[in-house]
């Protein structure tokens, strides 16, 4: 009833809303160009990825029962099994992880949960700078200072001059941040109420950290986890410089597991940097070198969104908890 | 009815007073523990980034030990000049010039010409008719077209062609500055071990030097480390900039105004929306294969600027500043739409509805009322994505700027090397001249980003003082 009255007393209004615009409908029209445009990105990558992929397991040389299980990676005598440089990705992964995950989180409890205000304005422009520096400089820095630091800790004979460990301390050191401002993000969306609560229980500080805001916001840190094991996986200048360019090949069972397929020590080429290093070669179109370096990035490609949904189903978890 | 009472719990199970008064000291000793563990934890990231600048600075300036094959002192005296007063780099263009044409081989010199030429209106090396000749030939040399040399750059060749400044050993900073006799008596051992078969002991200096250096900065890039420079790669990485730039930002702005602005809450823009926090989380290397299957391989006629000209292209593969820049345009992309998203949602509803009630389209309301607002956000945003792009390595080096490139990038379509790239190449040789290098092109690049940041907040404050 109400939109007829309107629609009698209001027609040059009307007329004038429903006019058409040419230049309003083309910028909109490039606009949702613009936002459809990141789907084109996906789909190319999708495709480029997958059909390069495709002539890789296409050729004779190579199968992919063989690229999925063998654990040897020599491309110069045809043996395309991707398992030992997942090997080094992993390794230099977890070494990241183990640095960077009690950085990370004792980092955030104190500047969530104990930090003043000028404590949190010295400490969080610092943790920026460690974002906003270029990973290359990072794989100078392992190389020229972490990893001959390490040689005399621990001895040349031992430390490799390419090594796995200082590869991955060093992408440790890259990803703190990035657990930090995530966790700490985390800890302070939990309520207030929650630590008053347990204050008035007469719990210290540590005892409230700990077990309540912690477990409070487990979600969310995991998820910081989550990214950050993400950008490890997919991190490259450090990983090409500091850990080497020759793949671990390894037979189970032959090999000792500590001595040789998981020792820190000596140098293991990672996903990433098999691709850097061989894409910085002469490489020429289809050939066996370039089809496999897309057949890596597929592979690497599914590895880092899988633990991206990962970490959104985390950030959800706690989002419905908290809101 | 009466309600009942709850069940008290078991006395047995607490603590009694002096029970939790001996605990008391305990737990505080723990929590005050736990304080200090997590500021240590914290300080360690504060020390790593400490650690990282000093290792730059410390490889960037130190002794060095050098040999000359020609004392520049002497050099300078046969120009007729006061040794004393007058230093090698202070002698005109013209001299320098003839130092060269004195000193290097006629085949060298000619090759030097072809790269570049020494005055514009004659040349030194190659007779007239022959220089003709090769420059109407169908691959003409850099030096046809190319602007004269410049006096750095001819010093640079008088460096190391005339003097033939050859550093065998450096020392970094630390060690230079406390123990200076030890880098001594290293390389006289390097000598005894036969390290240096090529020099002599009683002909090696000693002097200070400083890697970074404003001739490092203009100096093109060169295979000898004492003379290398970064210019080319400086260049490179600006034009990639200049790129990157004219395609993220109106894309990503653009799509950010799409999705807040326009999109409907449907099941695309759902899409859309989860689509860019996807491809946010993607690593470079992955950007770099798509540049590369793409903008170098499929559209190498566009990438070379083969279809802007009839006859040959500026360059004969895709491997351009083009192909590179829009590559790292789609890499910061994610970035700059989830900024601009952040910044066009802060803007307070009410401004929308203003617009729209005083008979605005949509589009006026976004340009004159919701975009001079969000202005200074969006701005920050995408300078940090940019600032981000600058440092990206892999991308770079799948795109193919790895080559070794001398000349200065003249346009979208030529050939180049950037700044993250010449760190990279230089850190991975073995030599401790190129990590003294890598260490300098280090400062240059932070440098340049510290930059890009202070712009940015320099924009945004003055931006929001508008705005207000």
């Amino acid at each position: 009833m109400k939109v007829e009255t309107e629609k009698e007393s209001g027609q040059g209004g009307a007329g004038f809303a429903k006019r058409r615009r040419p230049g309003e409908l083309a910028i909109r029209g490039f606009l949702f160009f613009c936002g459809a445009l990141s789907i084109a990105t996906t789909i190319g990558i999708l495709y480029e990825l997958g059909k390069e992929s495709f002539l890789f397991f296409g050729d004779e040389e190579v199968g992919v029962v063989d690229f999925l299980t063998a654990t040897i990676w020599q491309p110069q005598v045809g043996g395309f099994g991707i398992w030992p440089l997942v090997l080094g990705t992993v390794l230099i992964s977890i070494i990241a992880m183990l640095v960077a995950g009690p950085i990370g989180l004792a980092a955030a409890i104190y500047l969530s949960e104990y930090a003043s205000n000028r404590v949190r304005g010295f400490f969080k422009p610092v943790l920026e700078v460690l974002v906003g520096i270029p990973t290359v400089v990072y794989g100078f820095f392992a190389l020229t200072f972490v990893t001959p630091l390490l040689r005399s800790l621990f001895g040349a004979s031992l430390v490799g001059f390419f090594n796995v460990l200082s590869a991955g301390v060093v992408v440790g050191v890259l990803i703190v941040p990035l657990i930090s401002s995530l966790a700490e993000d985390a800890l302070r969306a939990v309520p207030d109420s929650l630590r008053q609560a347990a204050y008035a229980m007469g719990a210290s500080k540590l005892e409230v950290s700990t077990r309540v805001v912690v477990p409070a916001a487990l979600s969310g840190i995991a998820a910081g986890f989550v990214v950050a094991m993400s950008r490890a996986v997919g991190e490259t200048m450090v990983v090409t410089l500091a850990a080497g360019a020759s793949p671990r090949n390894f037979t189970l069972g032959d090999d000792s597991l500590f001595g040789y397929i998981l020792n820190p020590f000596q140098g293991a080429q990672a996903m990433t940097g098999y691709v850097v290093i061989t894409a910085s070669g002469d490489l020429s179109y289809n050939t066996i070198d370039y089809n496999s370096i897309f057949a890596i990035g597929l592979t690497l490609f599914f590895m880092t969104l899988g633990l991206n949904s990962l970490s959104r189903r985390f950030v959800k978890r706690f989002q419905q908890v908290y809101e | 009815m009466s309600v009942e009472a709850p069940e008290r719990p078991r006395r047995e199970l607490f603590p009694t007073d002096e029970e939790y008064r001996d605990h008391l000291g305990s737990r505080r000793r723990k929590a005050v523990g736990f304080k200090f563990f997590c500021l240590g934890m914290l300080s360690i990231a504060v020390l790593a980034l400490a650690t990282l600048l000093y290792t730059i600075v410390n490889d960037s300036f130190g002794l060095v030990a050098v040999v000359n094959e020609n004392d520049p002192g002497a050099i300078v005296a046969g120009l007729g000049h006061d040794p004393e007063v007058t230093g090698l780099q202070e002698v005109t263009y013209e001299e320098l010039v003839g130092l060269l044409e004195a000193n290097v081989s006629s085949g060298v010199g000619r090759r030097l010409e072809r790269e570049q030429r020494f005055y514009e209106d004659r040349l030194v090396f190659e007779d007239e008719a022959t220089w003709a000749e090769i420059c109407a030939s169908d691959d003409p040399p850099t030096g046809c077209n190319a602007a004269p040399r410049d006096h750095n750059n001819v010093y640079a060749l008088v460096q190391e062609r005339v003097v033939v400044t050859d550093v065998i050993a450096s020392y970094q900073l630390v060690p230079s500055i406390f123990s200076p006799d030890r880098f001594e008596a290293e390389v006289a051992e390097g000598f005894e071990a036969g390290r240096f078969p090529d020099h002599d002991l009683d002909r090696v200096t000693y002097e200070w030097r400083a890697w970074f250096n404003p001739t490092f900065v203009t100096t093109p890039q060169n295979a000898t480390p004492e003379v290398a420079g970064i210019r080319t790669a400086v260049l490179g990485s600006l034009w990639l900039v200049v790129v990157t730039v004219l395609f993220a930002v109106p894309v990503g702005v653009g799509a950010a105004i799409y999705l807040v602005e326009y999109a409907r809450p449907n099941r695309f823009n759902d899409f859309v929306q989860t689509n860019i926090n996807n491809l946010a989380g993607v690593p470079s290397i992955i950007y770099g294969m798509l540049g590369l299957a793409i903008f170098v391989r499929v559209l190498e006629p566009l990438t070379s600027g083969a279809i802007f000209t009839d006859g040959v292209p500026p360059s004969d593969n895709g491997r351009t500043v083009i192909a590179a820049g829009l590559t790292l345009g789609l890499l910061t992309l994610p970035v700059v739409i989830i900024s601009s998203q952040e910044a066009l949602k802060a803007v307070p509803d009410s401004l929308r509805h203003a617009g729209l009630a005083l008979g605005a389209t949509r589009w006026q309301t976004v340009r004159s009322q919701i975009l001079p607002v969000a202005l200074p956000g969006i701005l920050t945003g995408t300078i940090l994505a940019i600032a981000r792009a600058i440092g990206e390595t892999a991308p770079l080096i799948l795109v193919g700027a790895s080559g070794f490139i001398t000349a200065d990038p003249t346009g979208p379509f030529s050939k180049f090397t950037a700044l993250p790239i010449q760190i990279f190449q230089w850190t991975a040789r073995p030599q401790e001249e190129f990590h003294n290098i890598a260490a300098a092109a280090s400062i240059a690049l932070l440098l340049l980003l510290l930059t890009l940041n202070a712009v940015a907040v320099i924009l945004r404050n003055r931006y929001s003082r508008r705005a207000e």
